[in-house]
């Protein structure tokens, strides 16, 4: 993990890992709602501006979502 | 407040549902059932003469001096091991007493030096007052035949000495050894006229035995056979003035005695409800760093950090600082900016550099070393709980039947606690210990755990879902509780996940490598306080109560395993009374309050999220300013955008987070990337390396405030001396503030904390005028709880009904391989605290001066190692040098070691890995290899180099 979008993406890998067991709609909303809450805008924005092919399923969900301003 | 030593009843309080009448010297008194005569004469305002006898300590009976009279009763009674009993008529004072004591003193004082004048303990000694209280005139023996004033004194300790020709084999040193501490290095060796106190084994002195310098002997000697070297250099007190420890999350109190302006000693004070008298090595005795002469007193700045620091006057310091802020503010924006609170710092220090961070330079950038040790408490247990704090008192211990301590080493980390929990196990409660170590506790004198789940490091989360797993499948779940108390639908949804038999304990054994039948009897013992299911319906229910450190929080799943053990203390219904609950053991001293005074980038003070509107509204109203409602960066957050040129300055208070944050060589790289480093401390600590202005800290000796700690208990700091650099910090950050524009006005910390109760709903009825009549005041207090909460979540969780929350076990990312095939955990020991920068500056240094690596006796073989031997220890991240302590104390394929020393720098090697909720640093997980060395690594030369560099100063006048 040498630069910030990487990081940035594991992070957010974790968090949806540690919300898989919930299934995976409860992990989407609760990987949006946990980036909406504890990440600083610039970190926001970096995430949102990654190639979504690249991240897993939930997490690429989860962004979708708080675009839309759902989380 | 005049220098009195505190008053002394003779045996300890007694609680008891009937009380007793009765009669001393002709004064009515009632005591609770059990009460000792000596106490209920102290109560009555009257002092029986003792010497054996003390509060703190089981009477004894000893020094034959106590004896009183009592009608309908034979002989004269010692009244210290004498009842109280209803309608007794005691008389203390008759001339068959009189006659019988004076004996006695006689025979202490002709084996007693005369040497009053010149004696450390001189009118401040137990002996004197008694030989004055039983009118002493004459000693019938002379002072000719055998004595023991010949002994030589030990003078091993740093701290006091030992002086065996003034002891009078009262036995009060080793029982307070025993009794209040708990390590029973002390006892009395011989018999008879050739009793003598001995410091463990023949041979011993004080420092080589197994004493661990608490002082409590110290404490309980009433003459100077022990007796702090300070008082020897000084004299006695003149004043004594209430203050709070600044070191551990204990948040012990202290009597701070004074001369003019000089410490003398620090006391522990008996009212204390923290510590209830007792203190560890650091608190009583380290304190002569606030005096070192690596103190900074006088502002530094340069501008760059390859520059000599510049000595300079406080309003040049400030206009530079606030120059620089403003130019990075004007071209890079608010969120540019950003600041670290302190958790060895006061509330009111905390609360306003985070004022300073949201409504001075405009961002929410701002974070505390929480973030590295607590935060998935925090996450965890506002998840589960609905609060973000400890459920109990430190006195709820005393009533706990089972004791689980999981990632926690209370003997070295927080060791006053420890010998409390001692005391408890020491009565017959039960202890389970979960930690990849023997840790002290799994076996000492007169303890020892009934079970010890030494596990892989890194495994919490499965150890503690198998342990559910046990509870769920055997029946042992306490359904009324949670069916009254807890979200059922979640409730059902947790017990069907962990009951999966993947989630059994035989399941995970090659995980978690702990026997599945050890932690199936550890499930049930914690579960029923027996063996299982025909103890679950046992009445009274058994108190389990479950005691966790940071070897829960530092790890990659710190806030599921926070939730894990919510999770198992609902089940079982652990929860709400004394006696039970989730207690969190903090590592600094006011972790807790920097936590609840906003400290984090995403809340407000009292744990509200920044982005609720109304709480947002509360303050702007308040501080005649906006905020901004989106939280702003977390520590690691901050080195990642400094390294990507998007955060560009920093104003640090009380942290050296180069030293104590994982992944040095990317904390340095960020701190390099900064162009404003402003570092507030006392000392040029690691991280002033990288900075370009040093604003001179105060100690805790030289300001006002409170500390909140580990059981929500606000307590009072109190000055007893000057600032050495002119300044409490508080004032330092106001006058930052106001360098910026921002026009504070506060006088005195009183005002702030004024401030916070006005704005923080569970600081509702806190201010200093309260906390000084009543001691201390344990937070909720409010209207629904006006003298505070020793106990939370009494009736019904602080959010309505409690909520398990599934923790599914994700295996770290840290793994271990060919090349890194060692597993490093990191943790504390006694004598050192923290980063060291106060006790490495103080003679605790004589037990540890350097980290050492403990390694398995089988990984030290494979190596070729042995005890003392340099190792290099190598992760993927970083490699550094230390000696190898060969030990058992670990498994195989399990290494340890301590960060308190700059020169090791143990986080050079840990990861950037951390929690996924919270990004506290997983330093308990680190795969490392160890191989013999014979000098230090690059990094080490390099960086002790940088070191000589960065602290070059040029003096004031020079630099006209």
């Amino acid at each position: 993990m040498s630069d910030t979008p990487e990081r940035l993406r594991y992070m957010a890998d974790q968090i949806a890992r540690n919300f898989a067991a919930q299934g995976e709609d409860r992990a989407i909303a609760a990987t949006a709602e946990h980036i909406r809450l504890y990440w600083d805008p610039r970190m926001k924005a970096r995430i949102m501006a990654e190639d979504r092919t690249h991240l897993s399923p939930v997490v690429a969900a989860a962004l979708e979502r708080l675009e839309r301003g759902l989380a | 407040m005049g220098y009195e030593r505190q008053r002394d009843f003779g045996t300890p309080e007694v609680s008891a549902p009937t009380q007793v009448a009765l009669t001393v010297d002709g004064r009515a008194v009632t005591v609770p059932a059990g009460t000792s005569v000596m106490r209920a004469a102290a109560m009555s305002g009257g002092a029986i003469p003792k010497l054996c006898a003390s509060d703190n300590l089981a009477a004894f009976g000893s020094c034959r001096l106590c004896l009183v009279e009592v009608e309908g009763m034979r002989g004269t009674p010692a009244s210290c091991t004498t009842p109280v009993a209803e309608g007794m008529v005691v008389h203390t004072q008759t001339p068959r007493l009189q006659k019988l004591r004076r004996g006695v003193m006689e025979l202490y004082i002709s084996d007693h030096p005369l040497d009053c004048l010149t004696c450390s303990a001189n009118n401040d000694c137990e002996l004197q007052d008694q030989a004055a209280a039983v009118g002493l005139r004459d000693v019938r023996y002379g002072y000719e035949g055998a004595n023991h004033l010949a002994q030589p004194a030990d003078a091993s300790n740093p701290y006091f000495d030992f002086d065996p020709a003034k002891c009078i084999a009262c036995s009060r040193c080793v029982r307070a050894c025993d009794e209040v501490q708990g390590t029973f290095a002390l006892t009395i060796a011989g018999r008879g006229f050739a009793s003598m106190v001995s410091a463990g084994q023949a041979g011993d002195d004080f420092l080589s035995s197994e004493c661990v310098s608490c002082g409590a002997c110290v404490q309980a000697c009433p003459t100077a056979t022990l007796r702090e070297k300070t008082v020897k250099q000084i004299g006695k007190p003149e004043r004594a003035v209430v203050t709070t420890c600044a070191y551990c999350g204990v948040g012990c109190t202290f009597r701070a005695e004074m001369r003019g302006e000089q410490l003398v000693r620090m006391v522990p004070w008996k009212d204390g409800k923290a510590n209830r008298g007792h203190s560890c090595v650091k608190g009583r005795f380290a304190w002569g760093y606030a005096h070192h002469q690596d103190r900074i007193t006088t502002p530094m700045i340069r501008d760059a950090i390859t520059d000599p620091w510049r000595e300079v006057s406080w309003d040049e310091a400030l206009a530079f600082t606030a120059g620089k802020l403003k130019a990075i503010r004007d071209r890079y924006g608010a969120r540019a900016l950003g600041g670290i609170t302190s958790s060895r710092c006061t509330n009111e220090e905390t609360f306003l550099v985070q004022k300073l961070v949201r409504a001075g330079f405009g961002s929410n950038n701002v974070d505390t070393c929480a973030r590295v040790c607590h935060s998935p408490t925090g996450y965890g247990l506002k998840t589960t709980f609905g609060t973000p704090a400890g459920t109990q008192d430190f006195d709820s211990v005393m009533q706990a039947d089972v004791i689980l301590v999981i990632g926690a080493n209370p003997t070295d980390a927080h060791p006053v606690f420890a010998s409390r929990m001692k005391r408890r196990l020491r009565q017959g409660a039960k202890l389970i210990v979960i930690d990849p170590r023997r840790i002290d506790l799994v076996r000492s004198p007169h303890v020892e755990a009934a079970h010890h789940l030494a596990l892989q490091p890194g495994t919490n989360v499965a150890v503690l879902t198998a342990m559910a797993h046990v509870i769920v499948t055997e029946g042992l779940v306490d359904e009324a509780f949670v069916r009254e108390r807890c979200e059922v639908d979640a409730f059902e949804e947790w017990a069907r996940f962990v009951a999966e038999e993947r989630h059994s304990p035989e399941a995970l054994e090659p995980v978690t490598r702990v026997p599945a039948a050890d932690l199936r009897a550890a499930a049930r013992l914690y579960a029923t306080g027996g063996e299982g299911r025909s103890d679950v319906s046992r009445r009274p229910k058994v108190n389990a109560a479950i005691y966790y450190g940071l070897g829960v929080t530092e790890h990659s799943q710190g806030s599921s395993t926070v939730m894990a053990i919510a999770n198992l203390a609902m089940a079982t219904g652990n929860i709400g009374r004394p006696g039970v609950g989730v207690n969190p053991l903090r590592g600094q001293n006011n972790v807790q309050g920097s936590c609840d005074m906003g400290s984090f980038p995403h809340e407000l003070s009292g744990y509200r999220h920044i982005s609720d509107a109304a709480t947002r509204a509360l303050f702007e109203a308040d501080w005649g300013v906006s905020l901004d409602p989106e939280p702003g960066l977390r520590i690691p957050n901050m080195l990642d955008a400094a390294i990507d040129g998007s955060f560009r300055a920093i104003y640090i208070q009380g942290e050296d987070i180069l030293q104590s944050d994982p992944d040095t060589r990317h904390v340095a790289a960020g701190l390099a990337a900064m162009d404003c480093v402003i570092v507030h401390d006392l000392f040029l600590n690691e991280t002033a390396n990288y900075a370009h202005v040093f604003l001179p800290g105060s100690t805790f000796l030289e300001k006002d405030g409170t500390f909140t700690n580990a059981e929500r208990r606000i307590q009072l700091v109190r000055k007893v001396m000057e600032p050495a650099n002119g300044f409490a910090d508080w004032q330092v950050t106001q006058a930052l503030a106001n360098a910026l524009g921002l026009g504070w006005t506060y006088t005195h910390p009183s005002e702030i904390m004024d401030e916070i109760a006005r704005l923080t709903p569970s600081f509702a009825g806190v201010s200093h005028a309260r906390l000084d009549a009543e001691g201390s005041l344990q937070w909720p207090v409010d209207a629904a709880h006006p003298d505070g909460s020793p106990v939370m979540h009494v009736d019904h969780f602080v959010r309505g009904k409690g909520r398990f929350v599934v923790t599914d076990y994700v295996p770290t990312d840290e793994k271990t391989g060919p090349r890194f095939p060692l597993l490093l955990t990191t943790g504390r020991i006694l004598s050192q605290y923290n980063v060291g920068a106060q006790t490495r500056r103080t003679a605790n240094s004589v037990w540890h001066v350097e980290d050492v690596l403990e390694i398995h006796p089988a990984d030290a073989e494979n190596r070729g190692l042995k005890t003392g031997d340099w190792v290099r220890l190598a992760s993927r991240k970083g490699e550094t040098t230390l000696r190898a302590e060969v030990t058992d104390r670990v498994a195989p394929g399990v290494v340890y070691t301590t960060f308190h020393h700059p020169e090791t720098q143990a986080n050079v090697v840990t990861t950037e890995f951390s929690d996924w909720a919270t990004n506290c640093p997983e330093y308990k997980v680190t795969a490392v290899q160890v191989t013999p060395s014979n000098g230090p690594s690059d990094w080490q030369e390099d960086y002790a180099a940088l070191s000589a560099r960065a602290r070059r100063v040029v003096p004031a006048e020079a630099a006209e």
